[in-house]
């Protein structure tokens, strides 16, 4: 424990824990919509695309998190104009995602510097950012957090009632194709910290905890978000006691911890059987 | 309210709408006046959905001219309440009927907006279909005329002066969609609104019905339900036997599905 308050009032440590909570804000916000649009696989998707960009990056000049954010914004571009259906749209992100994640091995089969930028893409590194790539970090949540408090409602609208926000002239299409690019920036903000291996523990495991603990968006949001804060601030306080394991691990640990306390507290319908 | 009280709500003007070769109805001329009760009948595949995406300017015309609220259509859509076809929604969904109900005031709204100011409105709009019981239920686990009413309630929350509804009652319970007709009819008079209503089946709006818009084999008739409704008129819409028969009030039509089918001939597909 004593690590902790040593850390605690060193830079590293510092910055790491407001990136945790900025990243933790930004994929709690984003976290119902994710579920009521049926996305889930297209973060993981998105996310395993930005491997294949930071990969990339790596190779082209040691900079894999540009890299990264250039591969999932390139996914999103894709799939926004394809828009496809739901239904389509998982096979077609099945398929760029295998491709992608080909490509991604072959990236790092010809980099011959350090194996732990490797894995540091993979499970996340957030010790170990610079300055600049805070900064960056900083300036990408913003955005992010500003944007979904923009498009809140209408895209809560076209979310849970397609038909009737498109009749009453909420612009579903763009709307959805923003939310694409939201999701790509926050998917690959997230990867820093727990890497893209693991991007569904800040992205999904939230906000589906949150819905089983009540039905009202905006305390599905506040909690959703609250959840988020717990991972990413705990699974960093705690990888900073233990010394040596990645936070990402912690993360993960502390927010499927939190799925499970709602799945057994929880009595909103996502708890309940079929009548 | 921009519009003149003498003014149309809908008008359609020499309205053609074609699907691929297949005419569905040309040349059709109807208006809505405001406080009018129009119903859509006729067979599937004659295009009344389309009709409703139409005023909606989600759908586009092959020739002819439509204005709904004195503007072409799609720039009225703040005014307009829609009522889609009747389908569950998802067990799952996160969302209780009161915020079905509020996203009909405000979810087109960027930015930030004030729960506090639309409460009440969403309340009264609640308290107009009877709803006040189950509004804070999750949405999926209500039932089809439960979810339903709190539809209606959606539509009428923004206080629109055109109703668009796309078979409301369809798979609704006699209770349900007596109260639903009876609500929709009493806001139109209240508000003087006009209801455009797509239908299979008249009887349960027929008390309240003005107007008929009856689309069947590439025809169009409107009138009054007396005049549209009867033997004569169907029979010639089809061009084969149709007979109705009027019972307590009640209308019975014969031999309507069995004249479109054999019009419609190989074209089966429907454009719902």
């Amino acid at each position: 424990m004593s690590n902790l308050f040593i850390y605690i009032h060193q830079a590293f440590a510092q910055h790491a824990l407001l990136a945790g909570a900025l990243v933790a804000a930004s994929c709690g916000l984003i976290g119902p919509f994710v579920i009521s649009r049926g996305m889930a696989f297209a973060v993981h998707g998105t996310s395993e695309l930005a491997f294949t960009g930071a990969a990339a990056g790596l190779l082209a000049g040691s900079n894999p998190v540009a890299g990264a954010y250039v591969g999932s914004l390139a996914v999103a571009g894709v799939l926004g104009a394809l828009g496809a259906k739901e239904r389509e749209r998982d096979s077609t992100i099945g398929v760029i995602l295998a491709f992608g994640l080909g490509l991604g091995v072959l990236f790092l089969s010809y980099y011959h510097g350090f194996a732990t930028q490797a894995t540091n893409i993979l499970f996340g590194n957030i010790f170990g950012v610079s300055n600049d790539q805070l900064w960056l970090l900083l300036g990408i949540c913003a955005v992010v957090l500003v944007s979904m408090l923009a498009i809140y409602r209408p895209l809560l609208f076209a979310s849970v009632d397609p038909d009737v926000a498109q009749a009453k002239g909420v612009p579903v299409r763009l709307l959805s194709i923003i939310f694409l690019f939201v999701l790509a920036l926050t998917v690959t903000s997230a990867a820093q910290i727990v890497g893209t291996l693991l991007v569904l523990s800040l992205a999904i495991t939230p906000a589906a905890a949150a819905q089983r603990l009540t039905t009202k968006p905006s305390s599905i949001t506040l909690l959703s978000i609250s959840f988020a804060l717990i991972a990413s601030l705990g699974g960093i306080a705690a990888s900073l006691v233990s010394g040596t394991v990645k936070p990402s691990i912690f993360v993960t640990i502390i927010s499927f911890a939190l799925y499970i306390f709602a799945r057994i507290v929880g009595t909103t319908p996502a708890t309940k059987r079929a009548a | 309210m921009t519009t003149n009280k003498n003014d149309a709500v809908v008008q359609l003007r020499g309205a053609t709408l074609r699907f691929g070769q297949r005419p569905l109805w040309a040349g059709l001329n109807a208006s809505v006046q405001p406080g009018e009760f129009v119903a859509i009948l006729g067979p599937n595949g004659t295009g009344k959905t389309t009709l409703l995406k139409i005023l909606l300017g989600l759908e586009r015309l092959t020739a002819g001219s439509a204005s709904v609220l004195g503007t072409e259509p799609g720039k009225s859509n703040a005014n307009i309440g829609y009522v889609p076809q009747q389908k569950n929604f998802d067990r799952n969904l996160p969302i209780r009927g009161r915020d079905l109900v509020e996203l009909g005031l405000n979810g087109t709204q960027f930015g930030w907006h004030n729960h506090a100011a639309a409460a009440k409105q969403v309340q009264s709009a609640i308290a107009f279909v009877k709803a006040e019981v189950y509004a804070d239920n999750p949405i999926g686990l209500l039932s089809g005329g439960e979810q339903q009413r709190l539809r209606i309630a959606q539509a009428l929350v923004s206080s629109p002066q055109l109703l668009l509804c796309d078979e409301p009652l369809l798979s609704l319970d006699l209770p349900s969609q007596t109260l639903i007709t009876h609500v929709l009819d009493d806001y139109r008079k209240r508000t003087q609104a006009a209801i455009v209503f797509v239908t299979h089946e008249i009887n349960p709006i027929l008390p309240y019905v003005d107007k008929v818009l009856y689309l069947a084999n590439g025809q169009w008739v409107i009138d009054t339900p007396q005049r549209v409704l009867q033997s004569g008129t169907l029979t010639k819409l089809y061009g084969s036997p149709v007979e109705v028969l009027r019972h307590n009030g009640r209308l019975l039509v014969i031999g309507a599905d069995e004249a479109a089918h054999t019009n419609q001939g190989t074209h089966h597909e429907e454009h719902a």
